[in-house]
């Protein structure tokens, strides 16, 4: 397999436009990922899958990610005048990255029989732009993998055929395996005449005041 | 049934994504539902499918999941590394040690941690008896599903009770074995294991002969699945199928052939391809492949080097991988098992993701079941190979 320089130069060379990122991986397995930007994804995956020596026909793993806002502390110099005295000061200065949901697919080639090529997609932000392009109309192996990524993350892919919870039930709210997710005290507990009967009940037993 | 062969060419361009069927012309108050699960014994654990049938062929049919969800990722990040050791044992829990293998290999790559000889001879020797007793099983699961109540399925069962025996002196259990640690086993083999074993594996191809000879061309087997449940070539390949149902479709995809991971390019062995693609494509695989496992084991077992049964750099304590991520993947009797993972230097996971291969092999269901009888569905999904306890994880 060439590398994954080269395939990123392939990629830029037949999309115009595609803005793509090598992330580095720091364990020994050495699988180092490619970022791929929403507008092209679907593109940059057809290519990949057609394209010579490449031939990534099999999306194995499909799966996502949760990257929390995270709060960078930077010390910088400030120059203040103190007693009319000029003087250089640190200062801590907080600075907000927003988090993001990552969609993460490992490719591989069944024909060629090489791999693994590592695509990353990410959204906006946790909140309002959580869209990615769906993938699975090149690969439908990624059809249940993508629907259990919005059923557990909230990720919204723009374009898949059937984008329904999957292992949750069609009713739940939230998204589990978000890590700021906080579980229900009762994840039973519904609101139902029962309650209102035992307050009935408990007004009824009271004793009465007389008079 | 040609080894070593591809026969089909590559997925063609513009594929197809959903083939439907036409219903033109049939009124829609003619359809019937039918809620197929989650409780009934041919949905092989609580796997539930929405069909629709115009008399009895089917015509629309939609996999329900999560009667089984315990969210065991979310575990697996609130544990530490080999915490989630013994939760793996529950995603299979036909197969422990190969689901053991494969996250096992997985926080090897992760670390860069080595496995001594001895216990890669182990592993692989421990994952081909689940592969028989898998492949074995299955066989008489789908011969159930078929209507033959219980023979094939207790002859089968007899063999899978001396490999368990074997999994419970080795291990301490039958089934939820927890037995391989990140750089090599738990424990060395208890004196007298290897006779055993080798018992175990000269008397099994006597049974394959019974078996085979019992069903191979048994007129109701061959009526009932042959040209049943056809999956094409391209599809398979497009849909991320694995394991002996990518395989059956005429696709060379063995990982242990791919990959080569453990010491499996010291052994010689066939991949077994079926040509057509259908059910007894399916069944004629699997036991074709138990041939093969048993010719791994042939060459395994006497060849057994003595050494440490784990990596001495291995920690058990403080286990901590520099951050980083890693995709390992085995070849698991029911297809592709891959583990994922990202450390970000705790001793906790900061992501644990499980591929089961139970699942993403239900991405065609319903495909292979348009325009069958409703009575095929039964088998079609017997042919699949679920487990729940991994679909659902």
């Amino acid at each position: 397999m060439e590398t994954l320089e080269q395939i990123k130069t392939r990629i830029e060379a037949a999309i115009a436009g595609a803005r793509l990122v090598i992330i580095q991986n720091g364990s020994p397995a050495g699988q180092h990922s490619l970022l791929v930007d929403n507008e092209h994804g679907l593109a940059v995956a057809e290519f990949l899958r057609e394209a010579a020596d490449l031939r990534f026909d099999y999306a194995s793993n499909v799966t996502g990610v949760d990257w929390l806002d995270a709060v960078v502390k930077k010390t910088i110099k400030v120059k203040q005048v103190i007693d009319g005295v000029e003087k250089e000061l640190d200062q801590v200065v907080e600075e907000k990255k927003p988090g993001y949901l990552e969609a993460i697919y490992h490719l591989y080639s069944m024909e060629l029989k090489h791999g693994p090529l590592v695509l990353r997609l990410r959204t906006g932000d946790r909140g309002e732009q959580n869209h990615v392009p769906s993938l699975t109309s090149v690969w439908r192996g990624a059809e249940f993998q993508e629907r259990e990524i919005f059923d557990l993350y909230g990720v919204i892919f723009d374009g898949h055929p059937d984008l329904r919870r999957i292992l949750m039930w069609d009713e739940f709210k939230d998204f589990p395996m978000r890590k700021d997710y906080v579980e229900p005290d009762d994840y039973e507990y519904e609101p139902t005449a029962h309650d209102e009967v035992l307050e009935k009940a408990a007004s009824h037993n009271a004793p009465k005041a007389t008079g | 049934m040609n080894a070593d062969t591809l026969i089909a060419p590559g997925p063609p361009k513009n594929f197809e994504l959903r083939p439907k069927p036409s219903v033109s012309g049939v009124d829609p108050g003619d359809l019937l539902e039918v809620s197929m699960g989650p409780q009934h014994p041919s949905t092989h654990g609580v796997f539930r499918m929405d069909v629709v049938l115009d008399g009895e062929r089917v015509v629309k049919l939609k996999p329900v999941f999560g009667y089984l969800h315990r969210n065991h990722e979310k575990i697996g990040e609130n544990t530490t590394y080999l915490g989630s050791m013994p939760y793996t044992d529950r995603l299979d829990y036909f197969c422990s040690l190969t689901n053991n293998w494969a996250y096992a290999l997985t926080v090897e790559k992760l670390a860069g941690l080595q496995v001594p000889e001895h216990a890669e001879y182990i592993r692989v020797i421990t994952a081909e008896l689940t592969r028989l007793q898998n492949h074995a099983c299955l066989g008489g699961f789908l011969l159930q599903d078929m209507g033959a109540s219980g023979t094939p399925l207790m002859y089968a069962f007899r063999e899978r009770e001396k490999i368990l025996d074997l999994f419970e002196s080795l291990t301490g259990a039958r089934m939820m074995c927890n037995y391989m640690r990140f750089g090599g086993c738990r424990c060395d083999l208890p004196p007298g294991w290897l006779e055993q074993t080798k018992q175990v594996v000269e008397s099994f191809p006597q049974f394959l002969d019974e078996f085979e000879a019992l069903l191979n061309e048994n007129e109701i087997l061959m009526s009932r699945t042959q040209g049943v449940g056809v999956l094409p070539h391209d599809l398979a390949v497009n849909a991320g199928i694995t394991g002996p149902m990518l395989r059956a479709s005429g696709v060379n995809y063995d990982i242990r052939k791919v990959d080569k991971y453990g010491i499996y390019d010291r052994f010689s062995f066939r991949v077994p391809l079926g040509e057509h693609g259908d059910v007894y494509d399916r069944y004629m695989i699997r036991v074709l492949e138990m041939r093969e496992s048993l010719r791994i084991l042939q060459q395994c077992l006497p060849n057994i080097p003595e050494g440490p049964i784990v990596d001495p750099k291995a920690k058990l304590r403080g286990f901590r991988p520099k951050p980083g991520e890693a995709y390992g993947r085995i070849e698991a009797p029911k297809g592709e098992l891959g583990f994922y993972l990202i450390s970000d230097g705790t001793p906790n996971p900061y992501r644990y993701r499980v591929r089961p291969p139970s699942l993403i092999n239900l991405t065609i269901l319903e495909d292979m079941c348009l325009g069958h009888l409703v009575g095929d569905v039964v088998i079609i999904l017997g042919s699949v190979d679920i487990v729940m306890g991994e679909a659902d994880r």
